[in-house]
């Protein structure tokens, strides 16, 4: 069965001009006007090795809502559930939420609330998979199946850190190489 | 689609049919491929589930690059056409496909594209479409051309288009390029050659096809593109 089944099409890098392609599914508030649950926003960079932003990457966030289900069709204008966002200068990112709910994870757990995340630009020939968590779940992210599968000392990487004095303010970077190296999944 | 089950996750590719992310040769990748090791990901209902855009995100006319100016681009005019699959070879119906390209001169209508080669006043090189319920989707564009590129002395990239599908969730999703049949600029690509299995790497090269060359009008070329599929359920073999 193996030897016959089709190989899946080899993933190639997103290149550095793909606002000409992509630029008309650019949305940045997944909530959308009017959702209901606690609107966050989201900011951060990405950096790539040598510590410089990176002016021409593209995110994407997928996302369920405040009961923890995901939506069965994106459509405008809301497009709920679904992001786009190019970064602009300095590697600079940010995006509008509503706190998503608890959804299953395996063998009957409940995961912590979560945004699942890809991240494309020029010269990641596959795009990156990582996630963000949320920092008032201290305790929900400590009992998450996921995390629990990242070395400790790296978990804070996946958690956005909340502005003291704006709390509705998470900031969240996109470190690609170093000491503070983002965990990306396999997925 | 079905609904998505949380415990049904998605094959995992074989080695070396899908490019690693540090490859020296393409030399952007150094300072942006991750170096730590990524960690497995159980496919939850985050990862089996995704976006999923209907015909109100996508009219007709969308897959016709040659209609966005007041006239018609310069170039070869070319349909290309294939059907999006899954690793069992199903269809996969109504997922959006993305397409983008430089010009039949090598020219990419953005800021940074800075090679001195023609802009086409009627070329955009932007599209969009759905699959049909037999996977199949159709554009009608024009050949694009090769390019220089700073990778290394004389780098050259071979004419291509670039893809980006979604599927049925988050963890389908694919970007990729497609290169066109017998490109001598192939063998010298760092791209291209970044999939180190040949039966893999080859599935990023169209074919001639004769069935959708449209007589005195258009070239055709024929570009399946595989999508992951599921881990074997009790009801497959």
């Amino acid at each position: 069965m193996s030897e016959d089944r089709p190989i899946v099409t080899p993933s190639q890098t997103v290149g550095p001009f793909f606002q000409i392609g992509l630029a008309w599914l650019y949305h940045a508030d997944l909530a959308g006007p009017g959702a209901a649950g606690q609107r966050l926003t989201v900011s951060g960079l990405v950096l790539d090795g040598a510590g410089n932003g990176v002016e021409d990457a593209m995110i994407e966030v997928w996302q369920a809502d405040p009961a923890g289900r995901y939506p069965a069709v994106s459509r405008p204008p809301g497009w709920a559930g679904f992001g786009r966002i190019a970064t602009g200068p300095q590697g600079a990112f940010s995006f509008t939420i509503v706190k998503p709910g608890r959804v299953a994870g395996p063998e009957g757990t409940l995961q912590a609330p979560h945004l699942a995340v890809n991240v494309f630009m020029r010269g990641l020939l596959r795009h990156l998979v990582t996630r963000m968590y949320f920092p008032d779940e201290a305790g929900t992210n400590a009992a998450d199946p996921v995390l629990g599968l990242v070395e400790p000392a790296r978990r804070a990487t996946l958690v956005a850190r909340a502005d003291p004095v704006h709390p509705a303010a998470l900031s969240w970077d996109v470190v690609l190489q170093g000491a503070h190296e983002t965990v990306f999944f396999d997925c | 689609m079905g609904t998505p089950h949380a415990s049904m996750g998605y094959r995992r590719p074989a080695p070396g049919t899908q490019p690693a992310y540090l490859h020296p040769p393409y030399a952007s990748s150094v300072r942006r491929a991750p170096t730590r090791p990524l960690v497995l990901l159980p496919h939850t209902l985050t990862e089996v589930s995704g976006p999923v855009f209907g015909h109100d995100a996508v009219r007709p006319g969308d897959a016709d690059l040659t209609a966005q100016g007041a006239g018609e681009p310069l170039g070869e005019r070319m349909v290309v056409t294939g059907r999006v699959l899954d690793e069992s070879g199903r269809p996969i119906r109504h997922t959006l496909v993305e397409v983008w390209q430089a010009n039949a001169a090598g020219r990419y209508r953005h800021d940074r594209d800075t090679h001195h080669a023609p802009l086409d006043p009627n070329f955009v090189g932007c599209g969009r479409a759905l699959t049909d319920d037999d996977g199949w989707y159709r554009f009608l564009t024009i050949k694009p051309g090769a390019y220089p590129w700073k990778n290394h002395p004389n780098a050259w990239r071979p004419a291509h288009v670039h893809f980006s599908l979604f599927g049925p969730a988050f963890a389908t999703r694919l970007v990729t390029q497609m290169y066109f049949p017998g490109d001598p600029l192939l063998p010298f690509d760092p791209i291209y050659n970044s999939t180190a299995e040949e039966r893999a790497r080859s599935r990023l090269v169209s074919a001639f096809d004769w069935e959708h060359t449209t007589p005195e009008h258009s070239l055709g070329f024929r570009f399946d593109i595989v999508l992951r599929g599921h881990e074997a359920t009790p009801f497959e073999k």
